[in-house]
């Protein structure tokens, strides 16, 4: 018995009216088109409109005031900045700052998340509780009062510089942060990093080899002894030739803070631990339920096979689960990084602090800035979901083979 | 929530009608019978809600003389608190007629953001509060500390230049708002906390030990404080500047909110053209003969409002300085009234 195939028909034209149109076929497509040309008149008619208001107010409009100098100091600059420096370079350290703390943020929220979502699904009574409860108590109250909650009681249990709690004399924390040795490059620097680059790159060759082998022919290959004497040995040879990659500038109180040093100061710190806290608790919450959607059977067929729970977890479960988690993970690591433009609050100084705050209250010309900011938020969201999009699909492809 | 309403500020004034200028504030305050007026969240001596949430204050009385004048009723005024960063969009999309919050006139804010100001109703610098178990009496030794500042001030900047012209080390730590820079303070965050004089004082009452801290002598900045209305509304402009004047007058011509009734009989020819007695004045600013009686009856003189408020008679109990009349020592000196 053979069922004849719909075949759509050939005629281009028919096609293309398909596509176009829909099912109302060229009425449809008019209608489209009527609502794009709307679309675009409405969006011209605001901008022009806005553009004649701002004129007939004799507001200030315009790009220009990128080049001027800022003026205002800024706390923590991953890029030299000085007082004298423009308005752009005023926003590159907002938005370096900005990243800075969402990248760091999303690496412990999933983390974090991760060990709380399996620890909720643990047969342990008291860990699946404790879990529990971190997730309800945490995805309950506002986040705003979480990151003042962070910087405030840690502000007032950490004592002042001078009375600084010290460790070994090289590390101190205070009501300023956390103070640390500066490393600062030296001769063997770039032979060291070098060194220590090919080690990395050599054992995980190794891996992959070790691997194949595995796969291959089931035999395993012990490859920690040589990992280790790359990763270790290679470095000191470097340092034994080139001499000592850096030297340590040591923190030393002068007036009333630590003089020299890196820091690590409490607003980047609070700010990190609220949000990461924070997502987890999401996120947590997206992988118990990933991980419930894969089949029981799964499980017991993984503890038929000897596996313990953590290797069938590790193994079976999670890659499966991992399709159903990541784009809802997805959401919460947009949702982190546009979170921490919270930061404002604490006077960390992202984005919107330093730039889409006192820029705009320096220079007065809101449009433009806040249209930058958005810009730029758009813009990380949009490039987030491009990696976790290209993740999943890679993930689903190795799983539909 | 402070991001969601600027934003929606923009969005309307992206979206008005093109061509709208905010030419008529008197008409359009008058239509609407209640004046519209941009303070602070709350900055004791200058707009601060009291007890029973009445608004008081020096700039809030600059307010109640001008709804005095304009519908002839002092309470028909809408306040809305507005943080530093969001002032100056509020005015300019049109929510509020006046700005009357401790704002500092400087040429960019005069030229770029179509605004104008008034009179200066309050001439301030910019000061430190520090501990006084730091042990210092002189802003020239805060090198190397943190100092606690709002962001969207004019503080921010004068910091820079004061620690840069004296080749000092700093860290600024800037805040949204003024409630979160001083909670920060005192949380031992910052070695300092800077801001207006005026300001410092009142912030420092809001501590739980205010006797605890000093305000060092030192005044790193200019800051004249004044009303702000939109570019382009002469009329309105005139009229918010000559109220503040007519204080200051009224002050130096010895008129207060207690012998008014009894002034209005004087023969003196300047009292009679302040109150209207003689010629009509007020109804060339487009207002009524009798509009200086009415300010100096709902708030008082320049003095008497600056005593209640900042001065002797408040908490606060900041010297007049700069603030005397300029033939008693100070620069507060009104155009004449004629």
């Amino acid at each position: 018995m053979t069922v004849e195939q719909r075949k759509p028909p050939r005629n281009l034209n028919l096609r293309l009216r398909r596509a176009l149109g829909g099912r109302a076929g060229w009425g449809g497509f008019v209608a489209q088109l009527a609502f794009v040309a709307f679309l675009a008149w409405l969006g011209y008619e605001i901008y022009s409109n806005a553009q004649a208001n701002l004129q007939s107010q004799r507001i200030a409009t315009g790009f220009g005031f990128m080049q001027n100098t800022a003026g205002f100091a800024v706390s923590q600059a991953l890029i030299p900045y000085q007082e004298s420096d423009s308005y752009t370079r005023v926003f590159v350290v907002g938005l370096l700052n900005t990243l800075l703390v969402s990248v760091i943020g999303i690496i412990f929220a999933t983390v974090l998340g991760f060990i709380v979502g399996l620890g909720r699904l643990s047969p342990n009574w008291l860990m699946s509780r404790l879990a529990g409860g971190y997730v309800e108590l945490i995805r309950n109250l506002p986040l705003l009062f979480q990151i003042l909650f962070w910087y405030l009681a840690v502000l007032a249990t950490l004592p002042a510089p001078r009375q600084s709690v010290s460790l070994f004399g090289m590390f101190f924390l205070n009501n300023r942060g956390v103070i640390v040795p500066k490393p600062i490059g030296e001769a063997g620097f770039e032979p060291f990093l070098f060194a220590l680059l090919t080690a990395i790159l050599g054992s995980i060759a190794l891996g992959v080899v070790a691997r194949r082998r595995l796969f291959a022919t089931g035999q395993r290959l012990k490859v920690w002894p040589f990992v280790l004497g790359m990763l270790f040995g290679l470095p000191l040879v470097s340092v034994l030739i080139f001499g000592k990659p850096v030297s340590f500038e040591m923190p030393v109180l002068r007036g009333f803070n630590f003089a020299s040093g890196s820091r690590l100061i409490p607003e980047f710190v609070a700010l990190l631990i609220a949000l990461s806290t924070y997502t987890a608790a999401f996120i947590a919450e997206i992988v118990r339920a990933g991980v419930l959607s894969v089949h029981k059977g799964q499980m017991e067929a993984g503890a038929s096979l000897g596996l313990s729970r953590g290797a069938a977890l590790r193994l079976i479960v999670v890659p499966q689960a991992l399709r159903v988690i990541l784009p809802p993970l997805t959401n919460q690591y947009l949702n982190l990084t546009k979170n921490s433009s919270l930061a404002v609050a604490i006077g960390y100084p992202d984005l919107v602090s330093v730039f889409a705050g006192t820029t705009l209250s320096q220079t007065g010309q809101a449009i433009e800035i806040i249209a930058i900011t958005m810009g730029v938020y758009l813009l990380i969201s949009l490039v987030t979901s491009a990696i976790m999009n290209f993740y999943n699909w890679r993930i689903s492809r190795s799983l539909a083979r | 929530m402070k991001r969601a309403s600027l934003v929606l500020t923009l969005a309307v004034a992206a979206t008005l009608p093109a061509g709208t200028v905010f030419a008529q504030t008197l008409k359009t305050v008058k239509d609407r019978g209640t004046l519209s007026c941009g303070v602070t969240h709350g900055l004791p001596g200058f707009s601060a809600p009291d007890d029973k949430g009445n608004w008081t204050g020096l700039d809030v009385d600059l307010c109640r003389a001008i709804a005095a004048v304009v519908l002839n009723d002092p309470t028909k005024i809408k306040f809305v608190p507005l943080s530093a960063k969001d002032r100056f969009t509020a005015l300019q999309s049109g929510e509020i007629d006046v700005l009357s919050r401790n704002t500092t006139w400087t040429l960019s804010r005069d030229t770029q953001l179509g605004l104008n100001f008034g009179a200066v109703n309050y001439y301030d610098g910019q000061g430190f509060m520090v501990r006084k178990s730091l042990n210092i009496d002189s802003a020239l030794k805060l090198d190397s500390a943190s100092a606690c500042v709002q962001t969207g001030t004019t503080n921010e900047q004068n910091l820079a230049d004061y620690f840069k012209a004296n080749k000092m080390k700093y860290e600024v730590i800037a805040f949204a708002t003024a409630d979160e820079t001083l909670k920060a303070y005192e949380a031992g965050r910052c070695d300092t906390f800077t801001s207006d004089v005026s300001q410092v004082y009142a912030e420092r009452l809001k501590l739980a030990k205010p006797e605890d801290h000093i305000v060092l002598p030192e005044v790193i900045s200019k800051e004249p404080l004044a009303t702000v209305v939109r570019h382009g509304d002469d009329q309105w402009l005139d009229i918010i500047k000559w109220t503040h004047y007519a204080m200051v007058n009224a002050e130096e011509l010895g008129v207060t909110q207690k012998n008014v009734d009894e002034m209005m009989k004087s023969d003196k020819p300047e009292v009679k053209r302040l109150l209207g007695t003689d010629g009509n004045l007020g109804e060339q600013l487009g207002l009524t003969k009798d509009w200086a009686v009415r300010i100096v009856k709902t708030v008082g003189n320049y003095g008497e409002s600056f005593d209640r408020n900042v001065g002797a008679g408040s908490k606060l109990n900041i010297a007049r300085g700069l603030n005397r009349l300029w033939n008693q020592g100070g620069i507060q000196y009104a155009p004449p009234i004629r």
